[in-house]
């Protein structure tokens, strides 16, 4: 390695993390802890039918009795569960009907962002639902919805108006049980989106949660409930940021779809949420679990990921691939720099006949980072003529970190077939030589190089996401791009 | 245009070039032969700005500027082109943006607005005529997968796209066809103007039939031994090295 690549390295790993900022805004919060008490508290604020305190309840109960995992390629402390506040929420209660009666100071942390809540500026036919800590504090183009029948809103918004497909739905493909954060996250959930888009509709835009934790000291436990009925479309997409603390900040969400015959669902996510310093200080702590339904035959979910921030990342987008010829997809570029740790993946379980799932990951380390790919693929008996295609890349910057690949495969019947293709590069020294003497700065050249290699990915992302998911992986590895 | 002046140069402690001087001028075409590991491609190295090499004594100037104080990229920018003996592959990157983004970084550097998806077609359409280049070697990933003389001739191409002021070909010729060969050398000649030069290292006479040289010189142990018009290469093929070792001495 020659002295100016090191230099470079050590440059662009102090790049400045853009959405740190703190928005000063009014909260109420709950105690700081995890009891029943707060539980209740929790439930009563959001005046919450008696089956959803009792989910809550009955989660919290098997919570107490679950260990935190350990098994991911991971090193972190303890956690005290015990020292995190689980319910805040602007006091200005937000309003739905106008964006006259949301705060001010919310509208401009939601405008730093980058994400316009005003009418005359959403022109992109991207319809948004922003999540400010805990709480919802705006969907837009409901209207234009409500005459397709799509129901978008928050979660809490679902469990008033909606009830019923809540309860039915609710815990169907991730049980409260199911984990030790997704238990966690059924005891207290905060808020969230829901979806559902009828029969044979095709949702005429894309959908957007934006989340965003900003109170010091809390986690945030958001919920996404995701109901596509049979023969319907629709593409959803989910950003994340949140202000630079030296603490660690605990996000536990959980992300549930249910695809019934012939639907497709598009879920992309651009994660972003603060890394931590260049020392490793700081950060949030993202356990995540995602998971998609193919209830229904010939249904398609389909999952892409691009995942630059977080100072630990864990989370493997999952499909059951339950119905005849459904498919599931797995499309992912994750990114570690200085110290962040990713141990990401997907789990593929077919269960249908001929059915079929791709798992394509990029896995791209710099600084001291770690990041593991893990993933599980099971086709079971019943599950004929079914087949998966993985394939599994790392890209190194530098020799300081990590890469690593933990793929598990159980194929239990004949016809099937199953194929894994991994591979490791660095980028080296001759290539950016090779670039320099075209005139393309070292930078620019690794901008290049990275996009490139993140091409498969990036291309599955909707336009509107394409070109800030490019902007992000170069700004979390270096300046900027050509 | 290049003046290298009593040029010495080492890597990992050991002398390669031992007061190597070379003058080029606007216009004019220098073919430079010698035998393996003479130093050829160290030279063309230290010019474009590799700093695996150390320069210990001499002067390189080109347009009058000392290029010691210049990034490689600034080198390239200010117009020095190297063709690369052994083009490196760079998987994922297509052809079409690697070249897109280093002609908007040249204009930029010119002062000039980057250029749109579709004048950056039109320069590339353009510039494969002009060189008579009839391949779908853009639709790749830069070099990746190309055979020894698609990357030789990629290299042509990326000149042509570029236009430099010195174009340093090292060993654009080795490998080729015969074909091949007359593609890479009429791209030289279509590509020549008054203002611009080049510098080809050679084994082969056969180049210098298409590409006629103002100039032949020879390096031999780190210096140039001898210079000459293009009968030289002639008197190199039929007698060998050792005949101008023996003379020297
Ligand atoms: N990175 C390096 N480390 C050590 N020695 C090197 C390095 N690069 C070049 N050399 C040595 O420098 C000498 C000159 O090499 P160079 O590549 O310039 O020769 P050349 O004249 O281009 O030869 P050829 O005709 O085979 O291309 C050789 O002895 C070579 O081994
Ligand atoms: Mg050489």
């Amino acid at each position: 390695m020659s002295r100016e690549k090191n230099g470079f390295i050590d440059s662009f790993t102090n790049q400045e993390y853009k959405y740190g900022f703190v928005t000063d805004i009014e909260m109420e919060t709950a105690p700081r802890g995890l009891n029943e008490d707060i539980i209740r508290f929790i439930s009563s604020r959001k005046a919450e039918p008696d089956f959803l305190l009792d989910f809550r309840l009955k989660a919290y109960k098997k919570w107490l009795t679950m260990k935190e995992p350990r098994w991911a390629h991971l090193r972190f402390p303890e956690i005290d569960y015990q020292d995190i506040i689980y319910y805040a929420a602007p006091k200005r209660k937000p309003a739905l009907s106008s964006l006259d009666e949301v705060d001010p100071d919310l509208l401009e942390t939601f405008n730093k962002l980058g994400i316009s809540l005003e009418e005359q500026k959403r022109l992109t036919g991207v319809a948004v639902d922003a999540v400010f800590d805990s709480v919802s504090v705006k969907t837009t183009f409901r209207k234009t919805l409500e005459k397709h029948g799509i129901i978008f809103c928050s979660f809490s918004d679902a469990v008033r108006d909606y009830p019923d497909l809540v309860k039915k739905y609710m815990g169907s493909v991730v049980p409260y049980g199911d984990n030790y954060f997704a238990a966690l996250n059924s005891a207290v959930f905060s808020d969230g989106s829901f979806c559902y888009i009828p029969k044979g509709v095709r949702c005429p835009v894309e959908l957007s949660t934006y989340f965003r934790i900003n109170t010091a000291g809390t986690g945030q436990f958001e919920r996404t409930l995701i109901i596509a009925d049979e023969g319907s479309y629709v593409s959803y997409m989910e950003g994340c940021t949140a202000p630079m603390r030296d603490e660690n900040q605990l996000h536990a969400a959980i992300v549930e779809i249910i695809a019934l015959k012939d639907a497709t669902v598009k879920y992309s996510t651009v994660q972003n949420w603060y890394p931590g310093d260049r020392e490793g200080k700081g950060g949030i702590y993202n356990f995540v679990t995602k998971r998609g339904m193919c209830k229904g035959s010939n249904s398609r979910i389909s999952w892409t990921q691009v995942e630059t921030g977080s100072a630990i990342t864990w989370k493997y987008p999952s499909c059951v691939l339950f119905g005849d010829n459904s498919v599931g997809e797995f499309y992912s570029v994750a990114v570690t720099n200085n110290h962040q740790q990713a141990d990401t993946g997907s789990k593929m379980i077919h269960i249908g006949k001929n059915t079929r799932s791709t798992i394509i990951s990029k896995g791209i380390s710099a600084g001291f980072s770690n990041n593991s790919y893990r993933g599980l693929v099971r086709i079971s008996k019943r599950a004929t003529g079914s087949r998966n295609f993985s394939q599994c890349d790392s890209l190194l910057l530098g020799d300081r970190c990590g890469a690593h690949t933990f793929p598990s495969v159980n194929v239990e019947n004949s016809s099937s077939v199953m194929e894994h293709e991994a591979t490791t590069s660095k980028i080296s020294d001759d290539q950016l030589f090779y670039c320099n003497q075209r005139g393309i700065d070292t930078e620019s050249a690794i901008g290049l190089i990275v996009n490139g290699y993140a091409r498969e990915v990036l291309k599955q992302l909707p336009m509107e996401f394409a070109v800030e998911a490019q902007k992000l992986l170069s700004i979390s590895l270096e300046g900027s791009v050509g | 245009m290049l003046s290298i002046k009593n040029l010495h140069v080492s890597i990992a402690g050991k002398e390669i070039l031992k007061g190597l001087s070379l003058e080029v001028r606007e216009g004019e075409v220098h073919a430079i032969m010698g035998p393996n590991g003479t130093g050829k491609s160290t030279l063309a190295s230290v010019i474009v700005g590799r700093e695996d090499f150390h320069v210990d004594s001499g002067e390189i100037m080109y347009k009058g500027r000392d290029l010691m104080g210049l990034s490689v990229e600034e080198r390239a920018l200010e117009g020095i082109f190297l063709g690369f003996q052994y083009p490196v592959e760079i998987p994922g990157v297509s052809m079409t943006s690697f070249l897109r983004t280093a002609v908007n970084e040249h204009r930029k550097y010119r002062g000039l607005d980057p250029l749109t998806g579709a004048e950056f077609l039109a320069l590339m359409e353009e510039r494969k005529e002009l060189i008579e280049i009839h391949s779908d070697l853009t639709n790749r990933s830069v070099n990746e997968g190309f055979s020894g003389g698609e990357k030789k001739r990629n290299e042509i191409f990326q000149m042509a796209m570029l236009q430099p002021a010195l174009a340093i070909l090292d060993e654009t010729d080795s490998g080729l066809d015969i074909d091949a060969l007359k593609v890479v050398a009429n791209g030289v000649n279509r590509l020549r103007t008054p203002g611009n030069a080049t510098v080809v290292i050679t084994h082969y006479q056969r180049l210098l039939e298409y590409i006629i040289p103002d100039f032949v010189h020879v390096l031999y142990d780190g210096r140039i031994i001898k210079s000459g018009g293009k009968e030289l290469a002639l008197e190199l093929e039929e007698k060998g090295y050792e005949w101008l070792k023996l003379q020297e001495s």
